[in-house]
């Protein structure tokens, strides 16, 4: 069924501001990134010198950045997966809940309040080798934690600082969508005998398929984009590269480096990969997702 | 800056007793707490002391922060008047001839007194061109000490700083054996054990005498003094005399803790050292390896300078000239001195806080200045002039930790860092030549 409005103008003013943001906020400084990637610049932008497809050329013969891209793959799927099935098992918990929901969930939606950076901060002091209260805790149970040494360790930390506050986001939705699932569905599937179990993963999980669909995209985008706060404060991308992923590549080169051009290369290819993910996901992906 | 000046006419103006406007200044800063407090403190007496120019203190986030937010700026046309630059940017600070006002310049168009041989040669050797002419104005210099817990040396019977490695080495064996988990822990791996490791055995960095000598310069430390040394770290790391702790000065929380119990951190730390450490420390000179040098020679600063930047009128820069002379008095520079652990900049000023009595009431607080001036610089030992330096320092904390978690041998990681370093070096080269 489509509704159909008679003016033709009006849609459009309403579309105008988003449209301008996105213009603004988006088109203009895409355009800007792609143009600076042919050019070799100082960083006081006195002198500018075109150099074509050399930085993209630097970049694609550089064993390190291959390893970066394998780095950011183990990364944004650790984040996504870890991130989804924690908030979905607290999720299904906090909506069984009758009595004290609202503080359990307000509770739980607030971690997402926290600025990366700061959630980055936190993390790292609670990680910390020689004072932090979770590596103490770690030691005395035989394991010995330095994330200064063991890249591993960097990259789980990394996963949990990044996940910890998207955790709540993806909770929000999913308890959401929990809500909208309908009760008379599961009591006939219980009446039928349908074990608790049972009754999640052939009535209710797939009924959430959308809202996973959604999430999957945007935790993915998430941690390609918008982790490099928390990686900044916790690890710096070391130790060696182990948690340098292309995100934070593109800060440090960019930001800390004053490396323009290649930076901006770094920044188109990452746009690319990003464009690409989003149509495999929507034409291939979602034809499997059922919306109700 | 226009509707800044006229917000302060329309200021001056509002409040009736003064009848003009002060020819404001700005000074972005990357000095935050106890320091920062410090440098306010500094601008508010020098704009106390006359009413034609205000200096405002702008604090700005960390060193890189400080740095990029002043080249976007510039970018924008927006720039302060002074920034304060970490010594890891000069070359790239160098290189923007059209973007900096060099000091000494500017000290003479403005017709202010200015004496380079004033100043340590040590610190401003950093700063000066080829022709020894200031570019850049030093404000807070440090270089690196080694800090040391006198209870738990006295614990295990040791009465004496180490002086070289090998006495590290013994010393921190005789620790653990009285019970300490790790010998020591260093901050700034590359500017202590890299950088200054090399101009302490007087051995080069890079070609180019560290880069001073122009843009085809070639790092150079994968030589047999540095590959020793970070693979007697490597060595060490495994049994715990040293023990990695990341790469900025995170490892003071080790040596707080006393976990460890020597630190190799820089001369600014100690500050912070003395507020927090619940025991007895001393302040000894950076070790070196005996037999590879018969005298070590200086160590080479960090800490950053204050860089003028180019767009402003005549009458800000007699400003900017006139706070630089306030801030390279001898009274000035002993209070800053002595209150942060940064280096004198002046002869003038180190006299004077000797003639106080300060460095008597405060043992170790003079071990950096002496460690810096001795001997005249060398080539090797003048300072380092890299462009891409950041990115520089970040592949050899790569390389370090490679070395430190044992995956790769000293050799290996020290010629890997040189090789993609120097392509830094090329792409610098590029971009500026």
């Amino acid at each position: 069924m489509t509704v159909t409005f008679p003016q033709k103008g009006l849609p459009w003013l309403l579309l105008l501001p988003q449209l301008l943001v996105t213009a603004i906020f988006f088109l203009w400084p895409a355009e800007q990134a792609l143009e600076q990637a042919f050019y070799q610049e100082d960083a006081f932008g006195l002198s500018r010198e075109f150099i074509g497809l050399e930085n993209f050329a630097d970049l694609f013969t550089d064993p390190l950045y291959y390893q970066s891209m394998l780095t950011t793959l183990v990364f944004s799927f650790s984040v996504a997966i870890v991130g989804m099935s924690l908030a979905l098992l607290l999720a299904v918990m906090a909506d069984r809940i009758i009595r004290g929901k609202l503080a359990y969930q307000t509770l739980l939606i607030w971690p997402y309040a926290v600025a990366p950076a700061l959630a980055g901060v936190l993390w790292w002091i609670l990680f910390d080798p020689s004072m932090g209260p979770i590596a103490l805790w770690l030691k005395s149970a035989g394991i010995d934690w330095n994330h200064y040494l063991d890249g591993n360790q960097a990259m789980i930390l990394v996963v949990i600082a990044s996940t910890w506050k998207q955790i709540s986001y993806n909770f929000l939705f999913f308890l959401a969508g929990l809500q909208a699932v309908p009760r008379s569905l599961i009591e006939a599937a219980a009446i039928d005998g349908a074990s608790p179990f049972k009754r999640f993963w052939t009535i209710v999980f797939p009924l959430l398929s959308p809202t996973t669909f959604f999430l999957l995209v945007v935790n993915l985008v998430y941690a390609f984009f918008e982790t490099f706060g928390v990686i900044d404060a916790t690890t710096k991308g070391g130790p060696g590269q182990s948690t340098t992923t292309l995100v934070y590549k593109v800060f440090d080169d960019g930001f800390v480096g004053l490396d323009l051009g290649g930076s901006a290369a770094q920044s188109v290819v990452l746009m690319a990969i990003v464009g690409l993910m989003t149509v495999i996901q929507f034409r291939f992906i979602e034809r499997k997702v059922q919306y109700s | 800056m226009h509707n800044l000046k006229l917000a302060s006419v329309v200021v001056g103006l509002s409040i009736a007793s003064s009848g003009f406007a002060a020819t404001q200044v700005e000074w972005w800063h990357a000095m935050g707490g106890a320091n920062g407090e410090k440098v306010n403190e500094i601008a508010k007496a020098f704009n106390d002391s006359q009413d034609a120019y205000e200096v405002k203190p702008v604090y700005k986030g960390n060193y890189t922060e400080t740095m990029t937010s002043a080249i976007a700026a510039f970018r924008a046309k927006q720039q302060p008047a002074i920034v304060q630059v970490f010594e890891v940017g000069t070359a790239s600070m160098m290189a923007a001839k059209g973007a900096i006002y060099p000091v000494y310049k500017l000290m003479r168009e403005s017709g202010q007194s200015f004496d380079e041989s004033a100043y340590l040669s040590a610190v401003t050797g950093y700063y000066t061109n080829s022709d020894g002419q200031m570019l850049s104005m030093p404000f807070n210099s440090s270089t690196p000490v080694l800090y040391y817990n006198k209870d738990l040396f006295k614990k295990a019977g040791i009465s004496q700083a180490p002086k070289t490695w090998q006495d590290v080495e013994s010393v921190s064996k005789k620790l653990q054996a009285s019970g300490v988990s790790c010998g020591f822990t260093t901050a700034w791996q590359s500017w202590v054990q890299l950088e200054n490791l090399s101009s302490r055995h007087n051995v080069p960095f890079a070609t180019l005498e560290n880069g001073f000598g122009g843009l085809k310069t070639e790092l150079k430390f994968n030589g047999p003094l540095q590959v020793a040394h970070i693979s007697k770290m490597g060595e060490w790391q495994k049994n715990g005399i040293f023990s990695y702790s990341g790469r900025t000065n995170d490892g003071a929380a080790k040596f707080y803790s006393q976990e460890c119990a020597m630190f190799t951190e820089s001369s600014a730390g100690y500050a912070g050292i003395k507020r927090n450490a619940k025991f007895d420390f001393g302040v000894a000179e950076l070790p070196y390896w005996e037999g590879k040098v018969k005298q070590p020679s200086n160590t080479i600063i960090g800490g950053a300078s204050l860089w003028v930047l180019q767009g402003h009128s005549k009458e800000e820069y007699k400003g900017v000239a006139s706070f630089l002379s306030y801030l390279s008095s001898a009274s000035v520079q002993a209070d800053w001195h002595q209150f942060s652990g940064y280096l004198p900049i002046t002869k003038a000023a180190y006299d004077l806080t000797k003639g106080q009595g300060f460095y008597a009431a405060n043992p170790g607080t003079e071990t950096g200045v002496i460690q810096m001036t001795t001997g005249t610089p060398t080539e090797n030992t003048k300072g380092l002039r890299l462009g891409n330096f950041v990115q520089i320092r970040g592949i050899i904390d790569e390389a370090l930790e490679s070395v430190w978690s044992g995956d790769v041998d000293a050799q290996t990681a020290l010629n890997t860092a040189v090789e993609r370093g120097n392509a830094q070096l090329r792409k610098f080269e590029k971009a500026n030549d």
